[in-house]
C-alpha cells in the first residue's frame, strides 16, 4: 500500500456528483383508500375485514399484535436511527379497493407510466422477457399476469390476498411455519399488519416455467409497507423468483418490514433473487427508507436447495439476514450478496444458516461496499447442531472502503456442536486499491469509470448468480448508486 | 450500598473496613475507589448470557459458591517443589504468590539490573501508595464486574517497573499458586506491569493449584508501555478443574511499543483470558497468541479487544484450539479500527480442531472499522482430525492413538514453537504431549 501522502484519491470531478438527484425519485398520485393513522386491534381487525379474511388469520393477526405490545425494538444492531412512532403510521392503503385487473389493458396508465419511467415497462416485460410480473403498488397487487400460463402446469402465483381467498388451507398450512408470528420485533408487527405480498405454490415434479417476479414499490406517502411472502416448493420442484424495487423520494423515514418465507420439500429448489433500491435518503441522511425484512427459508426437505442472492444499494437502513434452516439431509443453503452503503446509509445484513439435517452445505459470500458516510455490517451466523453430522460451511465476507468516513464491520457467529462439522470464515477489509485506480487511470479511464468497473469486479462472484436481466440491472444500479456519492 | 449478587464474604480484610461504608470521613482515594467499584457491581450486577462478550460462557457455576475473599497467610500444604512442579524454575527472579498474596520464601528476587524494580502490589500500597492511583483508582466497571470485584478486593500482586532503556534479559516470573483447603477462596492478584522508553523485559505469568480445591482466581494485570518499550508476556493457565479463572491483561501502548502475548489454557472448569489492548501511539505492534485446550466439562473462553486508535499500528492474532470430550472453546476476537487510524495493518485467526462429537466450539472473530485506509483479514476454521493424514500414519505402522495424537501435536506444534524461552517451551511441549496421549510423546522421541 502507498504511503498516505499519495493523492490518487476519489478527485474533487466525482464529488460534484454527490448531490446529484435519486434518478428514480418521483411521485405518482393513485386514488388511495387510507386507513387512519395509528395501530390497534381495530385497525387490525379494519384490514382483515377490508380483505375478506378467515377468522383464524384475524386470530392469528390478534395474536401476534397481543404479543408485539410486549416487546420493545431491539438495539443489538449496528445501525442508528430516531425512534419510530408506530402510531403515526398509515397501515392500509389501497391504490385500487375495488376493480380487479384482468389484463394489462385495464391498468391505470399512470401506474403504467410509472414503471416506463422505471425503464420496467410491464407490456415490454410479458412480451420480451417471458416473465410474469406482480406488481405491487402499495399494499396491493394491482396486475398480474402470465397467470394461465402458470395455472396450466399448476403452479399457483398471485397476491397474497387472493391466496388468502382462493387457496386458504394452503396459506394455512405453510403461514409462521419458517417465521413464526413471535419471531422478532418486525416479523410481529407484520404478522399483526401486513396488507398483502405475493404467495408462490410450485407442486410436485413442477419446473415452474418462467421466472417468476414481483416489483414492490412504496407510494402513498406514510405508508409503511408491510409485505408479506409466501412461496411453497414441493417435492422436486423448481423455482427462481425475483424481487425488485425502488421508490421515490420522499422526506420522511418510511418503514418497511417484510416478512419472506420460503419451504422447499425434498429435492425442491428455490433461487430467490433481490435487487433492493429504495430511496436511499438525501447526501445529509435525511428521508430513505427504513428496510427491516425478515427473510428465510426452510430446506425441510431431503437434498432441498434454497438459494438467496441479493444486491442492496438503497435504502437509508438495509437490516436483514436472509437464512436458511437446513432441516433435511443433504440440503442446501446459499447466501449471496452485494451491499453498497453510500452517502449516509447504514446496512446491517448478513445471513444465518442453521445445519441440523446431516451432510448439509452452505456458503455465504457476501461483498460489502462502504462509501461516504456509509457504515456496512456484515452479521452472520452459522450454526452447526449437534445432529448436523458432516455439515459444511464456507464463508467469505469483503469490505471496500471509499472515503475516510466510510465503515465497515463483519461479525460472524460461528458455532459449532459436531466434530464431524466443517467451518471455513475468511474475511478482508481494504481501501479501493490505489495501484488499480493508478492502472486504470494510466490506461485513459477516467476515475469514476475505474472506481466502477473495480467495484464491479470485486461484486462479479454475487453477479453472476442473478438470473440475466438481474444481473444488467444490478451493475447499473451499483454504478449509479456509487457516482452519486463517491468523494 | 445496594446488594451485591454474588455471594462473596469477606474474610477481614478490604471489605470489612469498607463496610461502614460512607459516613462523611474521608475514606482516601483507594478506599472510596474500592467502595465506588462495589456499588457498581451492586448496582450492574454480573455479566450473563444475554450480554453479547459472555453470551457462551455461563457463569452460574461460579456465581453458586459462596466463595471468601482470600487474607494473607500461607497455604498449609504448599511447597517449594509443588511450586517447582507447577511452573517450571527459569532460573530468574521470580515473585510467588499464595492465594494472591505474596510468599516470600518461595520467592528470588535477584540479578536484577539497577534499572528494573520487581516488587509486590502490597509493598508498595504500604510505601507509597499513590503511585498505584493510576492503576487501582481508575473508574471502575469500565469492562465488568469482575475486573470491578479486582478493584475491590485486590491488595496484592507484582507491582514491575522499568525505567528508561532497561534491559532485562532474564525472563521475570510470576506464579500464583491456590492453596484453598476446603474454603473456597476467592482471589484477587492484581499486578502493574510499567516499561518505561525502550526498555525490554519478558513476563511469565503461571497460574496452578492443588486439584481438587475450589476456588477462583480473578486476576487483573495492567500493562503500560512508553514509546518503543518492548514486552513479551506469557501466560500459562493450569488450574485444576475444580477451580475457575477469570482474567483480564490490559494493555496501553505508546509509539512504536511492541507488545506480544503467548497465553497457555489448560486448566479449570471455567476459565476466561481477556485481552484488551489500546494502540495509542503510532507504528505500536501487538500479537496475540493463544492455544486452548479443554476436554472433560471445561470451558475456556478466549475474549479479546484490540482498539486502533493511532495511525501505522500493526496487530495479530492467532489462537488455536483443540476440544476434546465435552469441552467447551469460545474464541471471542474483536479489533477496532478508529476514525483516522489509517495505515492499520491488522489480522486475526482462529483455528479449531474438534475431537469429539460432544465438544463445541464457538468463534466470533470481529472486524469494527471507520476508516479506509486499512488492510484487515480474519479468518476462522473449525474441522475435525484429517481423515487421510490419518491414514497416512497408520499405514506406516502408528497405532491409532498415537497417529490422532501426532496430528494434534503437529496442530498445537505452531503455536508452541512460538515460545522463545526454551525450558518453558519444552515444560509446555511435555504438558501438550501428555493431554493428547503419550503417543505424539514418544514419536517425538
Amino acid at each position: 500500500m502507498s504511503a498516505p501522502t499519495t493523492t490518487v484519491g476519489i478527485s474533487d470531478e466525482v464529488r460534484e456528483l454527490a448531490n446529484q438527484e435519486y434518478q428514480y425519485g418521483f411521485s405518482t398520485d393513485l386514488e388511495t383508500e387510507v386507513a387512519p393513522r395509528g395501530l390497534s386491534e381495530d385497525i387490525i381487525r379494519l384490514i382483515s375485514a377490508k380483505k375478506n379474511e378467515p377468522e383464524w388469520l384475524l386470530d392469528w393477526r390478534l395474536k401476534a399484535y397481543r404479543h408485539w405490545t410486549t416487546l420493545t425494538p431491539p438495539t443489538w444492531q449496528h445501525v442508528s436511527y430516531g425512534p419510530v412512532d408506530y402510531q403515526d403510521i398509515i397501515y392500509y392503503a389501497d391504490p385500487r379497493p375495488k376493480k380487479t385487473v384482468a389484463s394489462m389493458d385495464e391498468v391505470d396508465p399512470e401506474l403504467r407510466e410509472m414503471f416506463d419511467k422505471l425503464g420496467i415497462s410491464l407490456g415490454e416485460q410479458e412480451r420480451l422477457s417471458g416473465v410474469a410480473v406482480d406488481a405491487i403498488v402499495d399494499s396491493v397487487s394491482v396486475a398480474t399476469t402470465f397467470k394461465d400460463k402458470l395455472a396450466a402446469v399448476g403452479v399457483i402465483f398471485c397476491s397474497f390476498s387472493e391466496a388468502v381467498q382462493e387457496h386458504p388451507e394452503l396459506v394455512r398450512r405453510y403461514l409462521g411455519t419458517v417465521v413464526p408470528y413471535n419471531d422478532n420485533f418486525f416479523a410481529c408487527l407484520n404478522s399483526a399488519v401486513f396488507t398483502d405480498g405475493s404467495f408462490c405454490y410450485i407442486p410436485k415434479g413442477v419446473h415452474c416455467p418462467m421466472e417468476l417476479s414481483t416489483y414492490f414499490r412504496i407510494n402513498a406517502v406514510d405508508t409503511g409497507q408491510f409485505e408479506r411472502t409466501l412461496i411453497i416448493a414441493e417435492d422436486a420442484a423448481y423455482v427462481s423468483y425475483l424481487e425488485g424495487c425502488t421508490a421515490p423520494v420522499r422526506d420522511k423515514n418510511q418503514l418497511h418490514a417484510a416478512v419472506v418465507e420460503l419451504v422447499a420439500l425434498d429435492d425442491a429448489q428455490i433461487k430467490y433473487s433481490t435487487v433492493q433500491n429504495w430511496y436511499p435518503g438525501d447526501a445529509d441522511g435525511n428521508g430513505g427508507v427504513y428496510n427491516f425484512v425478515t427473510k428465510r427459508g426452510m430446506a425441510s426437505g431431503k437434498n432441498a436447495k434454497i438459494s438467496w442472492t441479493q444486491v442492496e444499494t438503497g435504502s437509508a437502513i438495509t437490516w436483514k439476514y436472509p437464512g436458511v434452516v437446513l432441516k433435511g439431509d443433504n440440503s442446501v443453503g446459499e447466501f449471496y450478496s452485494v451491499a453498497l452503503t453510500a452517502r449516509r446509509q447504514q446496512a446491517d445484513t448478513g445471513s444465518k444458516m442453521v445445519h441440523i439435517g446431516k451432510n448439509t452445505k452452505s456458503t455465504i459470500i457476501s461483498k460489502a461496499i462502504s462509501a461516504g458516510h456509509g457504515q456496512n455490517t456484515y452479521r452472520g451466523l452459522v450454526d452447526i447442531r449437534h445432529s448436523a453430522v458432516g455439515a459444511r460451511n464456507f464463508t467469505q465476507c469483503d469490505s471496500l472502503l471509499i472515503g475516510k468516513d466510510s465503515g465497515a464491520h463483519t461479525l460472524p457467529y460461528i458455532d459449532v456442536k459436531n466434530q464431524t462439522g466443517q467451518v471455513e470464515h475468511e474475511a478482508s477489509t481494504s481501501k479501493i486499491g490505489e495501484e488499480q485506480l493508478l492502472y486504470c487511470r494510466q490506461r485513459g479511464i477516467p476515475e469514476e469509470e475505474a472506481v466502477s468497473m473495480i467495484v464491479n469486479g470485486f461484486c462479479r462472484e454475487v453477479f453472476k448468480m442473478l438470473p440475466m436481466e438481474f444481473a444488467v440491472e444490478a451493475q447499473k444500479l451499483l454504478t449509479v448508486s456509487l457516482e452519486g456519492s463517491v468523494g | 450500598m445496594t446488594a451485591v449478587k454474588v455471594p462473596v464474604r469477606a474474610a477481614g480484610g478490604v471489605l470489612s473496613e469498607l463496610s461502614p461504608g460512607r459516613d462523611g470521613r474521608d475514606l482516601g482515594w483507594l478506599a472510596e475507589a474500592r467502595l465506588k467499584a462495589l456499588e457498581w457491581v451492586g448496582k450492574n450486577g454480573f455479566p450473563s448470557r444475554k450480554d453479547e462478550d459472555w453470551k457462551y460462557t455461563a457463569l452460574d457455576g461460579i456465581l453458586a459458591v459462596p466463595f471468601v475473599a482470600a487474607g494473607a497467610g500461607p497455604g498449609p500444604r504448599v511447597t517449594l517443589d509443588l511450586i517447582n512442579k507447577a511452573a517450571i524454575d527459569l532460573g530468574g527472579p521470580r515473585l510467588v504468590f499464595v492465594n494472591g498474596h505474596f510468599s516470600p520464601e518461595f520467592s528470588r528476587l535477584t540479578g536484577l539490573p539497577s534499572g528494573a524494580v520487581v516488587t509486590t502490589l502490597a509493598a508498595v500500597l504500604e510505601t507509597s501508595p499513590d503511585r498505584l492511583k493510576p492503576f487501582l483508582g481508575h473508574t471502575p466497571g469500565e469492562h465488568h464486574a469482575f475486573a470491578a470485584f479486582n478493584d475491590v478486593f485486590a491488595e496484592d500482586g507484582a507491582f514491575i517497573h522499568f525505567t528508561n532503556d532497561t534491559v532485562v534479559d532474564e525472563p521475570i516470573q510470576l506464579v500464583f499458586f491456590s492453596d484453598t483447603e476446603g474454603v473456597p477462596l476467592m482471589t484477587s492478584p492484581r499486578s502493574v506491569i510499567i516499561a518505561d522508553s525502550g526498555s525490554r523485559a519478558t513476563i511469565v505469568e503461571t497460574y496452578a493449584g492443588l486439584d481438587g480445591d475450589v476456588y477462583c482466581t480473578n486476576v487483573v494485570t495492567e500493562v503500560v508501555l512508553a514509546e518503543n518499550a518492548r514486552i513479551d508476556h506469557y501466560k500459562v493457565q493450569n488450574e485444576p478443574t475444580t477451580a475457575f479463572h477469570l482474567a483480564l491483561l490490559d494493555v496501553r501502548q505508546a509509539r512504536g511499543s511492541q507488545f506480544a502475548s503467548r497465553s497457555v489454557m489448560l486448566g479449570s472448569s471455567v476459565a476466561r483470558h481477556e485481552i484488551r489492548v489500546r494502540l495509542e501511539g503510532v507504528e505500536a505492534e501487538v500479537s496475540l497468541d493463544g492455544i486452548y485446550l479443554p476436554q472433560g466439562e471445561q470451558v475456556h473462553d478466549n475474549t479479546i479487544f484490540v482498539d486502533h486508535v493511532a495511525t501505522n499500528c500493526t496487530s495479530h492474532q492467532l489462537y488455536k484450539g483443540v476440544l476434546d470430550d465435552r469441552g467447551h472453546g469460545v474464541f471471542n476476537g474483536h479489533i477496532m479500527v478508529r476514525h483516522g487510524a489509517d495505515g492499520t495493518d491488522a489480522n486475526q485467526k482462529n483455528k479449531n480442531l474438534l475431537l469429539n462429537d460432544r465438544a463445541q466450539v464457538d468463534t466470533r472473530p470481529r472486524l469494527e472499522i471507520y476508516t479506509d485506509d486499512v488492510k484487515c483479514t480474519h479468518g476462522a476454521a473449525v474441522g475435525q482430525m484429517d481423515d487421510e493424514a490419518l491414514l497416512y500414519l497408520r499405514t506406516r505402522g502408528l497405532p491409532l492413538e498415537s497417529a490422532r495424537g501426532l496430528l494434534v501435536y503437529a496442530f498445537v506444534q505452531e503455536m508452541v514453537d512460538r515460545i522463545e524461552l526454551e525450558p518453558l517451551r519444552a515444560s509446555l511441549e511435555a504438558l501438550v504431549s501428555t493431554r493428547f496421549g503419550s503417543g505424539a510423546h514418544r514419536v517425538q522421541q
